[in-house]
């Protein structure tokens, strides 16, 4: 089926069994709010348009206070106003989907695609030590695959997951194949606000004032984070075991990149890439081991340079990281992409020779 | 001997947090004797403001919930529309429901949606201390009107009630206080109308409002708040029935 990236994403929500779709009208990610007010109801499920972007995350928040799967999504402005929502989210261990379609920023900024909000996304984005899930897919297919993997991670480790696409994805039309996936084995919702029959009251909350639990309870996150940071990694890698040059890019932007590769491999130039899936957790280890071997890596984004500072932290200093990218709606092309590569190859030549000497 | 009152099963039997003179636990109390007449606590669902009823789950025994300054009213709905069958309550005060939270208060009003509001209206923001609430009085001295609040430099008392009132999807809304024995029965009607509403399926948003005493920061003895709730709070707030 030929559909656009924001009708895609609904359809695949739809049909990983979400209860409750809230949202508010921001550009570029209408189709989802149009697309759902169709088909929620036609499914006896819930579709409500908010008032704002604070409502949209609250209104998530009580759903799934009472088990229920739920999501929202918005575009980068919006998604700023809902961290507090996240941020109590995570305090209330609350699963929930949030999707951002990037646009420019900072401010109003305008309506291209952009991956300016990967601080944001990675680092919690609300206040307090929290961390949300972050799936970052590059193509209409995987963004519909995210779908259910987000509600599975959500309930699972009972945390908000963020779907981090951009204008491009949201708008593009690409062919798409729904399949419904079993549910993996999830923990009972006996949390949930369902009301106190037979049993003792249910209390969500994110207050702890008594010296001491809110502390407890933070280590309790940082054990799941950890958790997350082991068993829930996802990256592709192409090309790497005779790169000289790696180029580390997410999204849309890894889509560009891989047109880049192609032709520099056409050249004959000894490149290829590392695309992060999972933002957080962040794939670290397997960026770590292509910095064993002497390469130069490029980090390629649509901002002026986020992602790449946990690539240095990866490399942690083994091999040089140089970054490419274009802030505020800007697309690189692949022609630029190419170029940067070709001078990369010189200078990988040049720091070998120099380390050889060295040695 | 004849038990003549008694605690009601969904009030918990500890004591509360509360200042001496306090509304809250009178308010609670009112709401907890509803939830056991109706007979509807195992499918009530509370939701907790921010403020000084913020640990109001300690108390309420049902499920609850608490949630972030003034978005009561944006949970509620979140929780009524995927449970209809569930009697959802917000307890908020001036600070949430006037101040931060009047765009929730105000849309989900607007939107009809199937939830009772209980509306603490102190006229002051209490837990952080005593500061200007949008309710505070013109010449009342708050923390942050330390010269009496001045309504051409902080506006005039908001009467939020009657705007709800004006809004089609509001079907009940009343100001009632909890300044004396006969006004608390009065009180204790409307807060079980309003539940009754929603047991019904009635179609909209039931909201109580109730005048309630801050002694500590009104800096007065609990009687001579309840007083001056009937003396000069009633002046910008006079009680009866809004709407329904």
């Amino acid at each position: 089926m030929l559909m656009c990236g924001n009708e895609a994403l609904s359809e695949a929500a739809i049909i990983a069994g979400c209860d409750a779709y809230f949202g508010y009208p921001i550009t570029p990610q209408n189709e989802v709010t149009a697309y759902m007010s169709r088909r929620m109801p036609e499914e006896g499920r819930v579709f409500l348009q908010c008032e704002s972007e604070l409502a949209a995350i609250n209104m998530v928040f009580g759903a799934s206070a009472t088990g229920k799967r739920a999501m929202t999504s918005s575009s980068s402005p919006g998604i700023s106003l809902m961290q507090e929502g996240i941020s109590y989210l995570a305090a209330a261990e609350l699963p929930a989907v949030v999707v951002n379609v990037m646009r420019g920023g900072p401010g109003l900024g305008n309506i291209a695609p952009s991956q300016g909000d990967y601080f944001q996304a990675t680092r919690g984005g609300g206040h307090g030590d929290y961390r949300t899930i972050v799936l970052a897919p590059s193509s209409v297919q995987e963004l519909v695959d995210c779908m259910p993997l987000a509600f599975d991670l959500a309930d699972q480790y009972r945390t908000p997951v963020v779907v981090l696409a951009d204008g491009i994805l949201g708008q593009m039309m690409e062919p798409v194949v729904f399949q419904k996936r079993p549910r993996r084995d999830l923990p009972l919702k006996d949390w949930a606000l369902t009301g106190a029959q037979d049993r003792e009251q249910n209390i969500v909350r994110s207050l702890w004032l008594v010296e001491g639990v809110l502390e407890e309870l933070n280590y309790k996150l940082q054990a799941r984070y950890e958790q997350i940071q082991k068993d829930e990694v996802l990256c592709e890698q192409y090309e790497i075991d005779d790169a000289e040059i790696v180029v580390v890019a997410y999204g849309i932007a890894a889509r560009i990149v891989r047109g880049a590769v192609d032709k520099a491999r056409e050249e004959g130039i000894k490149v290829g890439w590392i695309r992060p899936i999972t933002l957080w957790p962040f794939p670290a280890e397997q960026i770590s081991r292509a910095a064993e071997e002497f390469r130069i890596f490029l980090t390629v984004e649509m901002s002026l340079g986020q992602m790449v500072e946990d690539v240095k932290l990866a490399v942690a200093g083994k091999v040089p990281v140089l970054f490419y990218g274009r802030p505020g709606g800007g697309v690189p092309t692949v022609d630029e992409i190419l170029d940067k590569i070709r001078q990369l190859t010189l200078r990988h030549k040049t720091q070998d020779t120099r380390l050889k000497i060295k040695v | 001997m004849k038990v003549v009152f008694t605690r009601t099963p969904t009030f918990k039997d500890c004591p509360t947090h509360y200042c001496p003179g306090c509304g809250h636990g009178i308010a609670h109390r009112l709401i907890a004797e509803t939830i056991d007449e109706l007979g509807i606590r195992e499918r009530t669902i509370g939701i907790a403001p921010v403020g000084c009823a913020v640990l109001a789950y300690n108390y309420l025994d049902v499920d609850m919930i608490e949630v972030a300054h003034g978005r009561a009213p944006a949970v509620a709905t979140g929780m009524k529309r995927t449970n209809p069958d569930k009697i959802i309550f917000s307890y908020q005060g001036d600070g949430d429901l006037a101040a931060i939270g009047t765009a929730e208060i105000i849309h989900a009003a607007h939107r009809g949606e199937q939830i009772t509001v209980i509306f603490i209206n102190n006229a002051v923001f209490g837990m952080t201390g005593g500061q200007m609430a949008p309710t505070t009085t013109v010449g009342q001295v708050t923390a942050t009107t330390q010269k009496g609040r001045d309504a051409r430099n902080e506006g005039y008392p908001l009467q939020i009630s009657e705007l709800l009132a004006v809004l089609p999807g509001a079907i009940y809304v009343e100001r009632c206080a909890l300044s004396s024995p006969a006004q608390i029965r009065k009180s204790k009607k409307a807060i079980r109308h309003a539940f009754e509403l929603q047991v019904n399926n009635a179609e909209g948003l039931s909201l109580v409002e109730l005048l309630s005493p801050c002694p500590t920061y009104w800096r007065m003895s609990p009687a001579k708040a309840m007083e001056w709730i009937e003396k000069e709070m009633t002046k910008p707030f006079p009680l009866g029935k809004l709407k329904g």
